[in-house]
């Protein structure tokens, strides 16, 4: 097996052995690169100098016996977290030239626990979409069928893993943009918990919602990336200041006992077939661990779209009014500021977070805001109510990941409510505030990955460890990989 | 249709966002489209419901009122697509 290939558990094993370096990993993950990436299209910029610069100090340190969590690993970072120094686009022309001051949290704690940054992946616009494909900057492919799309919006990170670009990768999640290019990918990804990891330093898309996770080849890696995540940040006013747990303990415990929530409301009509195979064979394996499913009932399930389809263009029409070509990015020449604005705006945004901004902008507007904005709020109370309910029946909850496996690039690009209809199963846990993982569940018989998602209360990220970590063991999914 | 072709343009002038004709007769349909969707909600009745703002009980977060190391000035206009001196530059808004 080459270095590339290998989970962040095994490298940091190799490293403490001696048998390897920071530098001959970052060397492999960067040939690997070279060798896929024009296939793949993971990267909005690759930081070859500035890996293979780190990697050699790490290796001095390594040397002196100083061996960190993520020591010599390669991490791709989603380009909306940023960079002190590294331009951090956001996937839009408006930040296309925009180069941070200062590195986000999850950066910093990266970068301190010995990570390498090997690059800044591709994404949706503002994280924008379920597909990469509103990215200026082009889309990026899914791994396993390159004429599809990797999901969104941080489908490159989940591609750069997938692909093996990479050892494990950064994402963001507003409405499922870690969880369903997961699942799309064949690979771990989680949400975690609202305030469980720091916002400061990404990019805002919508602030009640947004939330850093990771993605990775196993659980147990997902685990160790939680650890060096997870925390209190005082620079950040809804980051929660309470203990962090070692994840890592919660991989190889038992579930035996445990209650598995099956929402009756996830599984109607509009499932692919081989989906809901693959779901129901997850539902057995959890048996087989000796948990018990449990029938439970989300019953607000079928508002949870309409409600994030005014909740979090309202939030993005506030946060995206900062672009408007005086402090940073791109500006269209004008004679007068008003005109200036509106160029900037016309020419520095796409089609997708236009359409965003208009309806934020009208859910907000004068007359408009009981009608939509209150009303979707209180709706959402009523869905994080459902899942409160449902906690006290089950430990955790399974649902599929996405309800179908990744669709044709171009497919879904004129009808935004196809599109956002694809992140039906995974917008409900951002509404709600709670931590979701995705991990694979087998495969299509043309050999696309499908995800299940494990859904747990607040600050419960070492259950969802826990259970995937079982359900890993246990399901023992066959490791394919990419043919690239 | 919820959403006139006028009230488009207007909500688009709200949003500082100059719209092509193409666009405006796209966005109109669309938009339209979401919003018809999004009606589903009035399928619920809310009457005394609070409504949720923050996933979790956040309050608000205080610190201590201390001077602390900024990015200073010029690092924070070397973004900027024009800047001169310790200044932002943009056209003329006084007449």
């Amino acid at each position: 097996m080459e270095l590339y290939q290998s989970t962040i558990h095994e490298l940091q094993d190799k490293i403490k052995e001696g048998k390897t370096t920071a530098t001959a990993i970052t060397k492999s993950v960067l040939q690997r690169i070279d060798a896929v990436e024009e296939k793949v299209h993971s990267y909005i910029r690759v930081m070859k100098d500035e890996a293979l610069s780190a990697a050699a100090e790490a290796d001095k340190e390594i040397k002196k016996g100083n061996i960190k969590p993520l020591s010599g690993i390669s991490i791709a970072l989603k380009d909306i977290v940023c960079t002190k120094g590294i331009a951090t686009t956001c996937g839009s022309h408006i930040l296309h030239n925009f180069v941070p001051p200062y590195d986000a949290s999850v950066v910093e704690k990266l970068r301190a626990a010995g990570a390498i940054f090997v690059g800044k992946t591709n994404m949706d616009e503002f994280a924008m979409g379920s597909s990469t494909e509103t990215s200026y900057f082009g889309p990026t492919r899914n791994p396993w069928d390159l004429e599809r799309i990797p999901g969104g919006s941080s489908g490159g990170s989940a591609a750069a893993v997938a692909a093996d670009e990479c050892v494990a990768s950064i994402g963001s999640d507003t409405g499922g943009s870690i969880r369903q290019p997961a699942a799309l990918c064949g690979i771990v990804g989680m949400k975690p918990t609202y305030g469980r990891v720091s916002r400061f330093g990404l990019i805002a898309f919508a602030s009640s919602l947004d939330q850093i996770g990771p993605f990775t080849k196993d659980v147990e890696d997902c685990a160790i990336m939680m650890n060096v995540l997870a925390g209190y940040d005082r620079r950040e006013s809804t980051s929660v200041n309470i203990d962090v747990p070692d994840y890592r303990q919660f991989a190889g415990r038992d579930i035996k006992g445990w209650k598995i929530g099956i929402p009756k409301e996830y599984f109607v009509e509009g499932i692919d077939p081989e989906v809901k195979a693959a779901i129901e064979a997850s539902i057995k394996t959890m048996e087989k661990c000796g948990a018990q499913s449990v029938e439970i009932s989300l019953p607000h399930t079928q508002y949870c779209l309409a409600v994030y389809y005014i909740i979090a263009p309202a939030e993005a029409s506030s946060n995206l009014a900062r672009y408007d070509g005086v402090k940073y990015g791109f500006r269209a020449p004008a004679s007068e500021l008003l005109d200036m604005y509106k160029k900037t705006r016309m020419q520095g945004f796409g089609a997708e977070v236009k359409r965003r901004i208009m309806i934020g902008t009208y859910a907000l507007s004068a007359g408009y805001y009981d009608a939509y904005y209150k009303k979707a709020s209180q709706v959402r109370a009523l869905i994080k109510k459902d899942f409160e309910e449902a906690f006290k029946k089950c430990d955790v909850i399974l649902t599929p990941t996405t309800p179908t496996p990744a669709f044709k690039i171009g497919e879904k690009t004129d009808n935004p409510l196809q599109m956002y209809l694809s992140d039906i199963f995974t917008i409900s846990t951002n509404l709600a505030g709670i931590p979701g993982i995705s991990l694979p569940c087998g495969f299509t018989k043309s050999g696309l990955p499908v995800g299940v998602q494990f859904l747990a209360g607040h600050f419960q990220e070492g259950k969802l460890i826990q259970v995937a970590s079982a359900y890993e063991r246990k399901a023992q999914i066959e490791k394919r990989r990419p043919k690239l | 249709m919820k959403l006139t072709a006028q009230e488009v343009e207007y909500v688009a002038h709200l949003a500082r966002l100059e719209i092509t004709p193409q666009e405006k007769e796209k966005f109109t349909a669309q938009l339209n489209d979401i919003l018809l969707y999004i009606d589903k909600l009035n399928e619920l009745d809310t009457k005394g419901v609070e409504p949720m703002s923050h996933a979790i009980g956040v309050t608000n977060a205080f610190r201590a009122d201390k001077v602390a190391a900024s990015i200073g000035t010029e690092k924070t206009l070397a973004n900027a697509p024009d800047g001169r001196g310790e200044f932002f530059r943009v056209p003329k808004v006084i007449e």
